[in-house]
């Protein structure tokens, strides 16, 4: 999957979190920040890694802000935020989030 | 999880289906369902990213047992396709059509719904389907419209646009929508499906928020559509029955069980006779004390 633009989703509210996708040609780089990760910054950066890898995606800039999001919200946020960068948005992959 | 035909709806809350605080939230105030939303709660450019956050709430978040209905966005927008299918391959327990205005829309929806079950392997007939009220021409269409499908759940009034539609707004007094809920109520009665009634959004209006609730109660609607949970306990309290209205109940089901055991085809009551009328209310008081957790599994009253 080749991205052509930036893509965003999420927002910066409580229980959500941010994802920022940019070119990128040296994998997946994720700059993380949240509030737990400490406790759970591994496990955030492997379901962002793991949904683009599944979507098809291997190298890409990630900026991500977490604020406490569960993992069915970071992947259905990366996945968003994954087809408006490949400008893929009116397909939605669904099949990635199973 | 599938689609059960009856059960016990008396609440219906909205969640806007793009924050994910409320949606993981959700489930734990009690709601008899809930109601996912992807039309009027999410803005245009957001449509996407909604879509597959309720679709990733479906399969992963514990709603507590509550009937899950996800309102897509309608078939004049170029959603509606996408919407269906991601909702179908969650699991959705019902689908709700927003702007319901005749009996082809919801065969659509159902041919749709079908269409993208066969593709994945979904079970047949596993989700149900709900219409949105919200026209004069769709009031008028009621009839058809309730009996569409042997898959529609229910009807609900959507108070706003309906108003809108009928160059009013809402009054505190409800009478500009006194048709629209007798319509829909009668439609959804005749066809043996659910009604619901609009959202009170007027939060600081509890005293007017009861008034209403007791009126459509009184009318014989189902439930009512909320948008805040503090709404959850007000109606519960309308819609509960009584201590009196159960032991009454109970009184007719155990004169049912006596006149069975001594082989008597009449039943009386008090020396009053109990027909099947009164039978199926008594019927359906129990089994809202059952589900309300008003009464025992011996029947004993524990309620307040």
């Amino acid at each position: 999957m080749e991205i052509k633009t930036t893509g965003v989703a999420g927002t910066l509210e409580s229980s959500d979190i941010q994802i920022m996708i940019s070119k990128g040609d040296d994998g997946i780089q994720i700059d993380l920040d949240s509030e737990v990760i400490k406790a759970y910054g591994d496990q955030i950066k492997k379901v962002i890694t793991d949904t683009l890898e599944k979507y098809g995606i291997d190298n890409a800039k990630v900026k991500a802000v977490d604020k406490g999001a569960l993992d069915c919200v970071i992947a259905a946020r990366t996945l968003a935020a994954a087809q408006r960068a490949t400008e893929t948005s009116d397909r939605p992959e669904l099949g990635v989030l199973q | 999880m599938t689609y059960i035909k009856n059960r016990l709806r008396r609440t219906m809350m909205f969640v806007p289906g793009n924050n994910p605080a409320m949606v993981k939230d959700a489930g734990i105030y009690g709601a008899d369902s809930i109601m996912l939303d992807l039309e009027d709660a999410v803005s245009l450019t957001e449509k996407d990213a909604a879509r597959m956050l309720v679709f990733n709430a479906i399969k992963t978040v514990d709603f507590g047992g509550a009937e899950i209905v996800v309102r897509i966005n309608g078939q004049d927008t170029p959603f509606y396709d996408e919407d269906v299918k991601a909702m179908v391959r969650a699991g959705v327990d019902v689908i709700r059509l927003p702007k319901t205005e005749s009996a082809d829309m919801i065969q659509k929806l159902v041919t749709d719904i079908e269409n993208v079950e066969k593709e994945y392997g979904v079970e047949k007939g596993s989700i149900g389907v709900m219409a949105a009220i919200e026209s004069a021409k769709g009031v008028l269409n009621t009839p058809e419209i309730a009996t569409a499908t042997p898959l529609m759940m229910g009807l609900a009034v959507s108070g706003e646009d309906y108003t809108a539609d009928m160059h009013t707004h809402r009054y505190p007094d409800g009478r500009e929508l006194e048709f629209a809920r007798n319509m829909v109520l009668q439609a959804a009665r005749a066809a043996d499906v659910y009604a619901f009634d609009t959202v009170f959004s007027n939060m600081n209006d509890t005293e007017g928020f009861y008034r209403e609730t007791r009126y459509i109660y009184e009318l014989g609607y189902d439930g009512k559509s909320l948008v805040n949970p503090r709404q959850i306990p007000m109606v519960n309290e309308v819609f509960n029955p009584s201590k009196e209205e159960i032991e009454n109940a109970m009184a007719v089901q155990n004169a049912i069980s006596e006149a069975k055991a001594k082989g008597s085809g009449v039943i009386s009551m008090n020396g009053k006779m109990v027909d099947k009328p009164v039978v199926e209310k008594a019927n359906r008081v129990i089994e809202t004390a059952k589900a309300s957790n008003l009464i025992d599994e011996e029947g004993n009253y524990i309620g307040k």
